[in-house]
């Protein structure tokens, strides 16, 4: 059974990063933070979707055209976590640690997984444009910011992550560049209506 | 029907989404912890704890025993190679540039170490002297057990995050203390002119 079928999967990986030695590991330091335990709780949260009824999806279907509120959704709660300060509040106040546990998948991973298959092309590419804006952006900020962003990292880190992050942008913008010359474009999802 | 429904839908996730992110940066002013740290010490002034503080000569005072004049305060260890030699090269010159209120007894220079453990007051007070000290008005302190520099750190803000190769990166600045007891602004370490206008003309209104 795929991962993707499986919303289990979503269940033992969201209890495996919350263990305290997985926790502490992938918070020691931003990178490890930003680019591995976030990205990962979102997925545990894409996976666990697959619990909701169908009757609830379909119910929120008639107020998600093309997936647009969903992807509006996951885009407003990535930024928060984004912000250099939650990275930092994460650490230091158990009551935000808890409010990422919960809301990095129910707020991001959940309405990814149901809004990407109603979205067709064009929907889906000014996300993942927005996506390449912002991780060359925030990269570059990282890259080149003389101050630390988070008290709780070392510039050195911080650095690395901008580099990371510029790689991002550049192999996401590299992969779309290809669908689009090379790729097979639906410009409606198949299940859009 | 789908397409008004699903604008209203994108426009309430807007609406919470920004009333989220004014909440989570003080109202899009904060988006570091070190400026949010300053926004609420300047808004909300702290009390501060009345832990036993170990001066550089062995003896023992408190921030209540220290009431009655502005203090500023830096929170240092004394191993340092990086910023803290110059956050007490800093003080030194402070201490020339506040000599007047130093004298009345209105001002005193603190250092605070966050690393006890090796900062003895001999320590302190060899530190003192390599930033060339001129010998009135600047203490040289640390809390003397766990639970107490814990407790500074917490009030003060402060962060020391090890940086692998034995010392600590920190987010050093020099916080102001008025005469009431209160921890009222945090300004720039390598900016000593911001936390001596206090000394002199009190906060800025």
């Amino acid at each position: 059974m795929s991962p993707r079928r499986n919303p289990w999967i979503g269940v033992v990986l969201w209890l495996a990063l919350a263990l305290p030695p997985v926790r502490h590991a992938l918070e020691a330091t931003m990178t490890l933070q930003m680019l591995v335990q976030i990205p990962l709780l979102a997925f545990a949260g894409w996976c666990m979707a697959a619990f909701m009824p169908r009757r609830w999806i379909d119910a929120a279907a008639a107020w998600n055209r093309s997936g647009i509120s969903g992807f509006v959704l996951a885009s407003l709660a990535a930024i928060v976590w984004m912000l250099p300060r939650m990275l930092d509040a994460a650490l230091d106040a158990p009551s935000v640690e808890i409010t990422k546990f919960v809301s990095v998948p129910l707020l991001i991973g959940a309405p990814l997984k149901i809004s990407w298959p109603r979205a067709g092309f064009v929907v889906r590419g000014v996300f993942l444009v927005e996506v390449i804006a912002m991780a060359i952006r925030l990269g570059w900020l990282y890259l080149v910011s003389p101050v630390r962003l988070c008290s709780n990292y070392l510039l050195s880190d911080q650095q690395q992550l901008g580099r990371i992050m510029l790689g991002i942008g550049a192999a996401i913008c590299l992969l779309l560049a290809w669908k689009l010359v090379w790729g097979r474009i639906d410009v409606d999802a198949a299940r859009d209506r | 029907m789908s397409v008004l429904r699903t604008l209203l839908a994108s426009l309430l996730f807007l609406a919470a989404g920004a009333a989220t992110l004014a909440g989570a940066t003080d109202g899009f002013r904060a988006f570091t912890s070190e400026t949010a740290r300053r926004i609420d010490v300047r808004e909300h002034p702290r009390a501060l704890p009345p832990v036993p503080l170990q001066t550089a000569d062995g003896r023992t005072t408190s921030f209540a025993s220290l009431r009655g004049r502005w203090l500023l305060v830096e929170f240092i260890y004394t191993r340092c190679m990086t910023y803290c030699s110059v956050q007490g090269s800093e003080f030194a010159k402070l201490q020339d540039r506040l000599a007047r209120p130093i004298a009345d007894g209105r001002a005193l220079l603190l250092s605070v170490s966050f690393d006890p453990a090796h900062d003895t007051p001999a320590q302190l007070a060899a530190y003192q002297h390599r930033s060339g000290d001129r010998g009135k008005g600047w203490l040289a302190v640390r809390p003397t057990n766990a639970p107490d520099l814990a407790t500074l750190k917490r009030v003060f803000g402060v962060i020391a995050v090890p940086d692998g190769l034995g010392g600590y990166v920190h987010n050093a600045a020099i916080a102001v203390v008025d005469p009431r007891g209160r921890l009222v602004a945090i300004t720039d370490w390598d900016a000593p002119g911001e936390a001596e206008q206090y000394v002199l003309h009190g906060p800025a209104q």
